[in-house]
């Protein structure tokens, strides 16, 4: 089987080309999670095996994020047969510093250059034979998204056609390297002696690092390769990396002809009033509010219809259960306690997210979200903290663990830490089902304008937001000191969104992934529940038990035991948050059937809701302990206990506090 | 002048880059080195950071960040 590794600059389609290739489904962009687990697949063609790793995207081979250490560590030290470096048509010149970076390392290499389209919509030509002669490795132009020149690529797999050209650095590099050469002939094994050579040259830490563990042998310690490398020093600083940006300049004037000199021209106008003074901002609020707009309006009705479903189907599953002679405290296990709970997830989730998913990934695929960055990026140096932030807490309206995980894309670790502590103040998809139905109920009416509940969610975000702001301000001016570091962002051009793939892509990949989740916890935990219902000590439930003793306390805090219950066992999903405080309050006694928003309201109000409950519940809900799946990520991406008790204990203070503040203000008034 | 001066609409050229090794590995990555012709394209609400347009790729960068490459404007 051959060994393909697939490389190439963040946002040029490189997963495009991995999912034509191999066929297998994944998603495109360059959030990590989504490419920097080095994603593998297989392929046949012309009955040949082929095995391809899909890397991370990265500007250069030195390295500076993680994500870009992986992309770097695989084709320095990794076992290959090939090299694609797949290229941007619309910016090749910046493309091309990454393919003359990997022939400096392997011979092997083909240069897919993928956006052909947008580059001819753009009146950008490419002489694709002569970048082909002048680099000598062979070049293949694609349009991965319509799968053209895919064939041309596959064709091109078993071409050995490699005569790369040795790049030409200033004299005095070269030079440098002729003085070299000829002591490490015999000690890099495998690696290219020159590309070890100008490492040397121009040493970096942990790269060098890397080299010595391969070769298991520390060239600087070797004597007289250190004694040449002083003298080469002596003469002056050598900038190796200038030179390949030069050459590829100068290549691309060779290759790259423009009809229309100012093809940037049509996104910048987008641009002037996506990013000004007057409309940055409000621009941003607007879409989120279009957005919960649309999913508060169009998940009404469908949520409605499956209750009505789940109702009528609970029926025949208890008759079904009875009819098989099922024990009675068997069959009020599963319908009471798991087949609620599991349905009241499933009901109440599934639309919203349905709606809310594609949506976000229509914005995401038009490149809007680098924009988001770029506004608000100086409220965020403020909190001495990256700009990228914004783009982690965009991920965790989708689930917090993918921001957490998302936040890999900044590179300095302090700022990492402080984008991953706060991400839980934004709230996620299994939250907004909470929080809406809260609205509704109590400060909307049940037959209240959805717009009224979309200024409320919007407003409880905003909330987040200054919440996110304050913290991480907070954090960098105390456990978190420093200052904050280089930052550049791309603005990609905009790009039409495929609406047909993006809702089947959003449907597949977060829709139902997020939703497995929350079923696969809410089985379990509507058991729990059940029997902490039902087991009884001194005629009292177990959940009675442990409800009235949090009670006081929850009653300090603007709510009740019950409801704080309720958001420690909802840990695992914060889904069941709902489900498990009505199964509790109907467990107490008041036995009610929640079919509709009108019944869950009277349960409400009949175990002592009043509106200032409602609100401290949205707070708590919004700054509380992150799910289980977060805190797990978390202690993944941190590897440490502390900052994960940290991203726990500094949300629930917050709420705490919060909610203290709001009941005892409005027994005030 | 410097980059971070430049208004919306200036051309230059790099002329020097004083920065310190994270910086100056990041405008490697992006192209930046002296002699590179930059535009000014946009700058966001809060007038920081500003986008340049460096080897046909719009670039984001922040105030402090580029304080101290010297650019001609052209």
């Amino acid at each position: 089987m051959k060994i393909i590794a697939l490389a190439g600059n963040p946002n040029v389609g490189k997963s495009t080309v991995f999912n034509s290739l191999t066929g297998l489904h994944q998603h495109t962009g360059n959030w990590p999670g989504k490419t920097v687990s080095n994603a593998s697949g297989t392929f046949k063609y012309n009955n040949k095996d082929y095995k391809i790793y899909d890397l991370p995207g990265t500007y250069s081979l030195i390295s500076h994020s993680e994500e870009e250490e992986v992309a770097r560590d695989f084709i320095c030290f990794n076992k290959y047969d090939l090299v694609i470096v797949v290229c941007d048509a619309v910016c090749l010149e910046r493309n091309l510093n990454l393919v003359l970076q990997t022939l400096e390392i392997t011979k092997k290499v083909i240069v897919c250059v993928n956006l052909m389209d947008e580059a001819k919509k753009k009146k950008i030509n490419i002489d694709l034979t002569k970048l082909s002669n002048i680099l000598g490795v062979p070049v293949v132009g694609t349009s991965a998204r319509n799968k053209n020149g895919i064939n041309e690529l596959l064709n091109n797999l078993e071409n050995t056609n490699f005569n790369p050209f040795e790049i030409k650095y200033y004299d005095k590099v070269e030079e440098a390297i002729d003085i070299l050469l000829p002591y490490l002939k015999d000690k890099t094994k495998d690696l290219n002696p020159r590309w070890v050579a100008i490492n040397l040259i121009n040493y970096e830490e942990s790269l060098y690092k890397k080299i010595t563990n391969y070769l298991n042998y520390d060239l600087l310690k070797d004597k007289i390769i250190k004694n040449q490398l002083i003298y080469i020093k002596e003469e002056g600083n050598y900038n190796v990396v200038d030179s390949l940006i030069k050459k590829s300049e100068e290549i691309a004037k060779k290759v790259v002809t423009y009809e229309n000199k100012n093809y940037k021209q049509k996104d910048l106008k987008i641009d002037k009033i996506t990013t000004s003074k007057l409309f940055g901002i409000p621009l941003i609020i607007t879409l989120l509010m279009v957005i919960f707009w649309l999913t508060i309006k169009g998940a009404n009705y469908p949520s409605e219809l499956l209750f009505q479903f789940f109702s009528y189907l609970e029926i025949h599953i208890l008759n079904f259960l009875e009819f098989l002679k099922f024990p009675q405290f068997l069959i009020n296990l599963l319908i009471s306690g798991v087949y609620k709970v599991l349905t009241w997830v499933v009901a109440v989730m599934l639309p919203p997210m349905a709606i809310f998913f594609p949506l976000f990934t229509l914005l995401e695929d038009l490149g809007y979200l680098p924009r988001i960055a770029f506004n608000l990026d100086k409220m965020f140096k403020k909190c001495c903290a990256c700009g990228k932030q914004a783009l982690t807490m965009c991920m965790g309206f989708g689930c917090n663990a993918v921001g957490v995980s998302g936040a890999r894309i900044i590179d300095s670790p302090r700022e990492r830490l402080i984008a991953i502590l706060t991400n839980v103040f934004v709230p996620c998809n299994g939250r907004f089902p909470t929080m809406i139905t809260l609205i509704t109920i109590f400060f909307v009416g049940i037959n209240g304008s959805s717009f009224l509940s979309v200024i409320i969610l919007t407003l409880v975000i905003l909330l987040g937001f200054l919440l996110t702001f304050l913290v991480s301000y907070i954090l960098s001016k105390t456990i978190l000191k420093g200052v904050p570091s280089s930052f550049t962002l791309e603005l990609p051009p905009y790009r039409k969104p495929q609406v047909g793939k993006v809702i089947i892509r959003s449907i597949f990949d977060r829709t139902l992934f997020v939703l497995s989740r929350a079923v696969i916890v809410a089985v379990p935990a509507g058991a729990l529940i059940w029997l902490l219902a039902n087991l009884h000590i001194n005629d009292i439930s177990l959940l009675n038990h442990i409800s009235s003793f949090l009670d006081p306390f929850g009653k300090l805090i603007g709510m009740d035991g019950v409801i704080l219950i309720s958001f420690i066992l909802g840990f695992p999903a914060n889904e069941i948050v709902i489900p498990i405080m009505l199964m509790t309050y109907m467990a107490t006694g008041n036995l009610v059937e929640y079919e509709s928003l009108e019944s869950l309201r009277s349960i409400l109000v009949n175990n002592g809701w009043t509106v200032t409950t409602a609100i401290c519940v949205l707070i708590f809900s919004l700054c509380h302990f992150p799910c289980s799946t977060t805190c797990l990520t978390i202690k993944k991406e941190t590897g440490s206990l502390k900052w994960t008790l940290l991203a726990i204990i500094i949300p629930t203070l917050i709420g705490i506090i919060l909610c203290f503040l709001i009941s005892n203000i409005s027994n005030f008034i | 002048m410097y980059l971070c001066d430049m208004k919306v609409g200036n051309k230059a050229i790099v002329k020097k880059i004083v920065a310190n090794d994270n910086i100056k590995r990041r405008l490697l990555d992006i192209g930046l080195i002296e002699g590179t012709n930059v535009e000014c394209v946009l700058k966001s609400p809060f007038n920081d950071p500003k986008a340049y347009l460096i080897r046909g790729a719009i670039i984001a960068i922040r105030k402090e960040d580029c304080d101290k490459i010297e650019v001609d404007i052209i």
